[in-house]
C-alpha cells in the first residue's frame, strides 16, 4: 500500500471539500473585508474594529462565552462522571442528548414562556414566598438558557473519555494509598483532560458568536460578535465591516483550537500517566 | 467493502430523488408562466381569501410567498432566483431598489382603480408621481401602553419615556432609526437628519434612557404585551392594533412632538415575468370591496378611500389609526439615507445597546 498511487485518490473528496467549502469561503470573507461600502480598497475596517465599539463588543463577547463554557464545565463534568457510573448510561445518556435533536429556535421561545412574568418559574417563586422576578431579558436568562443548550454538547466528550478509564487504573490507586481527591486529581482528571478540552472547544466557539437568543432572551442587551455580523449584513449592509469582524471571529477560533489542543506535548506532567 | 458500496449507491439514490423533487417542486413555484404569478410579501399581510377570489375570478393561481425585511426581500430580488411578479417593499426600500434599478415603472392605463387612492398617498416624496410604486398599506409609529400595569403615566410627549417611573418597563424595536428617531423627535429635529451633530445629541439623550429599556427586540414584543409582559412598547401601528385586538387595556398613541409615518407599497420587480397577471392582481387589490376586507384582515390602515365606506365606521373613525390630516402634518416619511449614513445610525445604535443593562 505504501507507494500505491490510487491512495491519493482517496484523499481526493476531503482535499475538494476542505477546497471548496472552508477554503474557499474563509478566502471570500477575507477579500470582502479589505472593502468599504463603495467598493474601495480599504483597510478602514480593520482601523474601524480597533475602535471602542467593537472592542468592547469583543471582550463582553467573550466574558458571556466564557461564563457560559464554565458553567457548562460546571454542570457537565459531575453529570457525565455520574452517568458513566448508573446502570443504563446508554438510555440516560441519550435522554440527555434528545432535546439537542429539538430546533433551537424552538427550544428558545419554550423559554420566554417558561420565564415570563407569568410563566412557570415565576409561580413557583411566588409560591415558595420569594415573589416574581423579572427573569426574562436579564443576563442570567441569557447565560442559563445559552448553557441548557449547549450542555449536550459538554457532556458528551466528558463522558466519552471517563467511560474509557479502566477501573482497575482507580483500584490501584486506591491500593497505593490515594484519597479520593488525590485519585481524581492524579488519575481521572488528567485522563479526562482531552475530554474537557474537546467540549469546551465545541461550546465556546459557538458561544462567541451566538446570536438568536441574545435578542429573543437577553432582549439584546447581550450582544456578541454573531449579532454584529449579523447587523452589518442584514441591516446595514455593510458586507466588508461584517467581514472584517467575520476574520476575526476566524481568528479567535483558531487560537482557541491551538490553545486546547496539543495533546501530547502539552508539558502537563500530569498527562504522563497515560 | 460490499455493504459500503451498496451504502453509497443507496445514499446517492436517495439524494438524486430528492433532488429531483425539490426541482420538481421549485419549478412549479418558480417557473411563472402565463396563468400563474409569484406574489412576495410581508408576513400576515393580505387576507388568503382574497387570493381565493382573484384565483376564481381570473383564472391566474397565486404563488404566495413571504419575507419579514426589506434587505432580505431586495437580496432575494437582487439575486434573480425566483421571478417574482409583486412586492411590498417600504418607502426606503422602494428609493434603494430604484437605485439599483430593480423595479418596473407602472402603466396606470392597466390599473384603473388607482383612483381609489386617496390623492394625499400619492406622489410622495419617495416616489413621486408614483412612477413604481402604489401604497398598500400605512402607518405610524409610536407608543402602545397598558394602563391597567401603570401608575397613571400618559404618553402625549416622548419626553415620558424617559420618565424614572417607567424603570425596566419599556421595551424597544431592534431597529436603529426607529430608536434614535424618538430622540431625533423629542428635540424637534428631523427624522431623516443626516447631521452628525444632531445624531449625537440625539443618541446622548438616548443613553440616559437606558435605565428604562426592559428589551430591545422585534416581534415578540405583540405577544408579550398581549399576555401583560410589559407595559409600555414603542412599535407600530398595526401592530399596536393587533395588541389591542387581543386585548382591550392597551392604549396607543403617536405623541405630539410628531412621528415616522411610513408606507408599505406594492411595486413590479423586475424579475416579474406575468406582468400583465401583476396588473390585474394590483388591480383587484385596489377594488373597495377588497381592499377593504383585506384591511379589515390585516389591521394596518388602508389608503383606498374607496374602500373606507365598505368598512366598520368605529374602525374608520379611531383616529389612533387613521389620523386626520392636521394630525398627519407632525409625521414625517422616511428617506433612503443612503448605506454610509445608515451605517452611522446603526452603530450609535449598536453602542447604545451595548450601554444597556
Amino acid at each position: 500500500m505504501k507507494n500505491n498511487p490510487l491512495r491519493f485518490i482517496y484523499a481526493v473528496p476531503y482535499a475538494v471539500w476542505m477546497l471548496l467549502f472552508v477554503l474557499a469561503p474563509i478566502a471570500v470573507i477575507v477579500y470582502y473585508s479589505f472593502f468599504d461600502l463603495s467598493g474601495n480598497l480599504t483597510l478602514g475596517n480593520y482601523r474601524n474594529f480597533f475602535t471602542s465599539v467593537y472592542f468592547k463588543l469583543t471582550m463582553s463577547s467573550f466574558w458571556y462565552a466564557f461564563l457560559i463554557t464554565f458553567f457548562s464545565l460546571l454542570i457537565s463534568y459531575p453529570t457525565a462522571y455520574f452517568l458513566t457510573k448508573t446502570k443504563h448510561k446508554q438510555l440516560w445518556l441519550l435522554l440527555i442528548i434528545i432535546p439537542s435533536w429539538i430546533n433551537l429556535l424552538l427550544k428558545t421561545y419554550a423559554f420566554i414562556g417558561l420565564m415570563g412574568l407569568y410563566g412557570p418559574i415565576n409561580a413557583f417563586l411566588e409560591t415558595i414566598g420569594i415573589g416574581s422576578q423579572q427573569i426574562l431579558f436579564t443576563d442570567f436568562s441569557f447565560v442559563f438558557v445559552s448553557v441548557y443548550i449547549f450542555i449536550p454538547f459538554m457532556i458528551l466528550p466528558i463522558f466519552n473519555s471517563l467511560d474509557k478509564i479502566n477501573p482497575a487504573l482507580l483500584d490501584a490507586s486506591k491500593d497505593l494509598g490515594a484519597n479520593a481527591w488525590v485519585t481524581f486529581k492524579r488519575v481521572i482528571w488528567p485522563m479526562t483532560i482531552d475530554g474537557v478540552k474537546s467540549g469546551v472547544q465545541v461550546v465556546f466557539i459557538p458561544a462567541l458568536s451566538l446570536f438568536m437568543i441574545t435578542r429573543l432572551i437577553a432582549g439584546n442587551k447581550v450582544i456578541t460578535l454573531g449579532t454584529a455580523i449579523e447587523q452589518q449584513f442584514l441591516v446595514t449592509q455593510n458586507w466588508g465591516m461584517g467581514s472584517t469582524i467575520a476574520v476575526f471571529l476566524i481568528i479567535f477560533m483558531f487560537l482557541i483550537m491551538v490553545l486546547t489542543s496539543g495533546k501530547e506535548k502539552g508539558g502537563n506532567a500530569n498527562g504522563k500517566v497515560k | 467493502m460490499k455493504g459500503l458500496v451498496s451504502g453509497a449507491a443507496a445514499i446517492l439514490l436517495v439524494s438524486f430523488a430528492l433532488l429531483f423533487t425539490n426541482y420538481q417542486l421549485e419549478h412549479k413555484a418558480g417557473g411563472a408562466g402565463k396563468d400563474t404569478i409569484t406574489v412576495y410579501n410581508w408576513g400576515e399581510y393580505i387576507d388568503p381569501d382574497l387570493l381565493k377570489q382573484f384565483e376564481e375570478r381570473e383564472g391566474i393561481k397565486v404563488i404566495y410567498e413571504t419575507f419579514d425585511s426589506n434587505e432580505g426581500m431586495m437580496g432575494k430580488i437582487e439575486q434573480g432566483g425566483t421571478s417574482y411578479d409583486l412586492s411590498v417593499p417600504s418607502e426606503y426600500a422602494v428609493q434603494m431598489m430604484e437605485d439599483r434599478e430593480l423595479l418596473i415603472p407602472l402603466d396606470f392605463s392597466k390599473i384603473p382603480n388607482i383612483k381609489n387612492i386617496d390623492p394625499y398617498f400619492m406622489n410622495l416624496p419617495f416616489d413621486t408621481d408614483n412612477t413604481y410604486s402604489i401604497p398598500y398599506f400605512w402607518g405610524t409609529l409610536g407608543i402602545a401602553y397598558n394602563p391597567s400595569l401603570l401608575e397613571g403615566q400618559t404618553f402625549e410627549s416622548w419626553e415620558s419615556l424617559w420618565d424614572a417611573s417607567l424603570r425596566q418597563k419599556l421595551i424597544l424595536v431592534d431597529s436603529a432609526r426607529e430608536v434614535i428617531g424618538v430622540a431625533l423627535n423629542s428635540y424637534g429635529y428631523s427624522l431623516n437628519s443626516t447631521s452628525l451633530q444632531q445624531l449625537k445629541e440625539a443618541t446622548d439623550k438616548l443613553e440616559t434612557m437606558g435605565p428604562n429599556v426592559k428589551a430591545v427586540i422585534g416581534d415578540e414584543v405583540t405577544q408579550l404585551m398581549i399576555n401583560n409582559e410589559a407595559s409600555v412598547a414603542l412599535t407600530w401601528s398595526g401592530q399596536a392594533a393587533d395588541m389591542i385586538s387581543e386585548n382591550e387595556d392597551i392604549d396607543y398613541i403617536v405623541p405630539e412632538e410628531g412621528s415616522n409615518l411610513w408606507f408599505d407599497n406594492i411595486v413590479i420587480p423586475k424579475t416579474a415575468k406575468n406582468i400583465e397577471g401583476a396588473y390585474k392582481f394590483i388591480n383587484f387589490m385596489l377594488e373597495p370591496e377588497v381592499a377593504a376586507q383585506n384591511a379589515e384582515y390585516v389591521g394596518y390602515s388602508t389608503p383606498n378611500k374607496e374602500a373606507l365606506a365598505f368598512m366598520d365606521e368605529e374602525t374608520v373613525t379611531d383616529e389612533r389609526f387613521y389620523p386626520n390630516e392636521e394630525a398627519r402634518e407632525n409625521l414625517e416619511v422616511y428617506e433612503n439615507l443612503g448605506l454610509e449614513t445608515l451605517g452611522v445610525y446603526n452603530e450609535l445604535f449598536l453602542k447604545f445597546k451595548m450601554g444597556l443593562r
